[in-house]
């Protein structure tokens, strides 16, 4: 009873740690994917004095997408009162050019700021709209939220990883006096130390299990996915494979360095 | 002949303020047998620390096995403790093991083959008459069963060296006689060099032996 209970104290530990690093993986997925949707709505609209092909657009800037040349006829509408024909196609050769820009992915403040000047800078382009304002306040949402989200895994992780260090001690010190006899009759650092080594990959293998578990059940939770639904956002809450190698790597990595830590710090006693 | 322990103006203490162990140079032959007496707190289990490297010397020098152990790396100290078997008055037995694993660690450490594990066990089980408590663990034994447990684990490797801490200490007289024999019986019939710290030797040993006597610092042989 007294054993299960030591493990469980390092489990649920780690068991922490990954959750909140899978919940820091969901949100940057769900970042991702709210970016890229707003990528497919977000543009900029240009106005040139000259007709512009889309390939001339691409050769301005890496990051713009395509370019549509928005038709002038909505505009003609309004003033084409009293107008004839061939007012109306002088007309339309004298207005600007619209055009509107896709980018390849949601840009970043500086990116829009980089795009603004670099089309500005065209001889043929006289004004560029990015819509800048609105665009920075869901940006810097996006930003502030993914980085609560990181300060929060932050903190869990150092805090767990105490608890851990300090588990790991109390099984040491259990262990100390088998050490200390191996040690007598030559034992090198790694035999000496098995049993610490053997405890705490076991117990992150588990926590990787439960954690497992824990994140198939939540990815088919109706409830949860409904969440995402009604936000418009489509993501992977669980990848079954990826997620569980990471689990599995960052659970067994950090249980042997912490073990390796108490192993190097432990002291022969005669 | 060569010499196992080479000590040269040896100086062991716990402070810097008192030495337990003086300037004291003596040397042992390979393959000789000797006891180390003195009082209580004359520095006998001090000196015997010294010479498996669980105690620095603070001056001079101490060679044992061709290894300098005043400015020893951990993995030179492993090797030679590979070679050395100790047995310590209190057993130093673990207590989750059987007897069995017990006496089987100094082989496991240094790497024999399973085969040849279980019948080293075996044999030595035997010798130290315990063949029928192999399954048990230490805290099941009586003292001297305990120490009988010891004694094969220092042999069971076949060692260059044992160092024995009062290893009858607070044994009967059975047990005792045992492990003077299983100690004459490395020495004689295996070459070993046996070193045994204790209050009283013996009076009926079968073999020639060399005796140092520490007192107040220094250690001089005995003739």
């Amino acid at each position: 009873m007294k054993s299960i209970k030591n493990h469980l104290s390092l489990v649920i530990a780690l068991v922490s740690i990954l959750f909140s690093l899978q919940v820091l993986v969901i949100t940057d997925r769900a970042i991702m994917s709210y970016k890229e949707q707003l990528a497919s709505q977000y543009s900029v609209v240009v106005v040139a004095k000259v007709s512009l092909k889309q390939e001339q657009f691409l050769k301005m800037d890496p990051l713009i997408k395509s370019a549509t040349a928005l038709s002038p006829d909505d505009v003609i509408k309004r003033l084409n009162s009293g107008m004839d024909k061939k007012n109306i196609e002088l007309l339309k050769l004298t207005l600007p050019k619209f055009y509107k820009l896709h980018l390849k992915h949601y840009p970043t403040p500086q990116e829009v700021q980089d795009l603004t000047k670099k089309l500005l800078k065209q001889k043929s382009i006289v004004k560029v709209e990015n819509f800048a304002h609105t665009h920075d306040l869901v940006y810097k949402l996006l930003v502030l939220f993914k980085t609560i989200i990181v300060i929060f895994t932050v903190a869990v992780f150092v805090v767990t990883s105490l608890l851990i260090f300090k588990e790991l001690r109390i099984w040491q010190f259990k262990h100390s006096e088998r050490m200390n006899i191996m040690g007598l009759f030559g034992a090198p650092m790694w035999l000496r130390s098995a049993v610490l080594f053997r405890l705490a990959i076991v117990d992150a293998i588990i926590a990787s299990i439960v954690s497992f578990v824990v994140f198939v059940y939540l990815s088919t939770n109706s409830w949860l996915l409904e969440q995402f639904k009604t936000l418009n956002i489509e993501l992977v809450i669980f990848n079954p494979i990826d997620d569980l190698v990471m689990f599995l790597g960052v659970s067994v990595i950090l249980a042997t360095i912490l073990a390796t830590m108490i192993v190097l710090w432990h002291k022969e006693e005669v | 002949m060569d010499k196992v322990i080479i000590a040269d103006n040896l100086t062991l203490a716990y402070s810097q303020s008192e030495a337990i162990i003086n300037r004291a140079s003596f040397s042992v032959n390979s393959g000789s047998f000797v006891f180390i007496t003195g009082a209580s707190g004359s520095g006998k289990s001090t000196l015997l620390k010294s010479l498996y490297g669980a105690l620095k010397p603070n001056g001079g020098s101490l060679v044992v096995g061709g290894v300098e152990l005043k400015k020893v790396s951990n993995s030179k100290l492993n090797f030679l403790r590979r070679h050395i078997g100790i047995v310590f008055q209190d057993y130093k037995l673990v207590r989750e093991w059987t007897i069995e694993k017990n006496i089987m660690l100094p082989l496991i450490i240094n790497g024999y083959e399973k085969n040849v594990i279980t019948s080293q066990v075996d044999s030595l089980l035997q010798h130290v008459r315990l063949k029928h408590q192999a399954g048990k663990y230490p805290q099941e034994l009586s003292g001297g069963e305990q120490q009988r447990v010891a004694m094969a684990r220092a042999l069971s490797h076949n060692p260059i060296l044992i160092l024995a801490d009062e290893p009858t200490g607070n044994l009967d007289d059975y047990s005792s006689q045992l492990i003077w024999n299983l100690l004459e019986g490395a020495n004689t019939q295996l070459k070993t060099t046996v070193i045994v710290v204790t209050h009283n030797i013996p009076k009926n040993m079968n073999v020639n032996y060399k005796h140092f006597h520490i007192e107040y610092g220094s250690i001089r042989e005995v003739n």
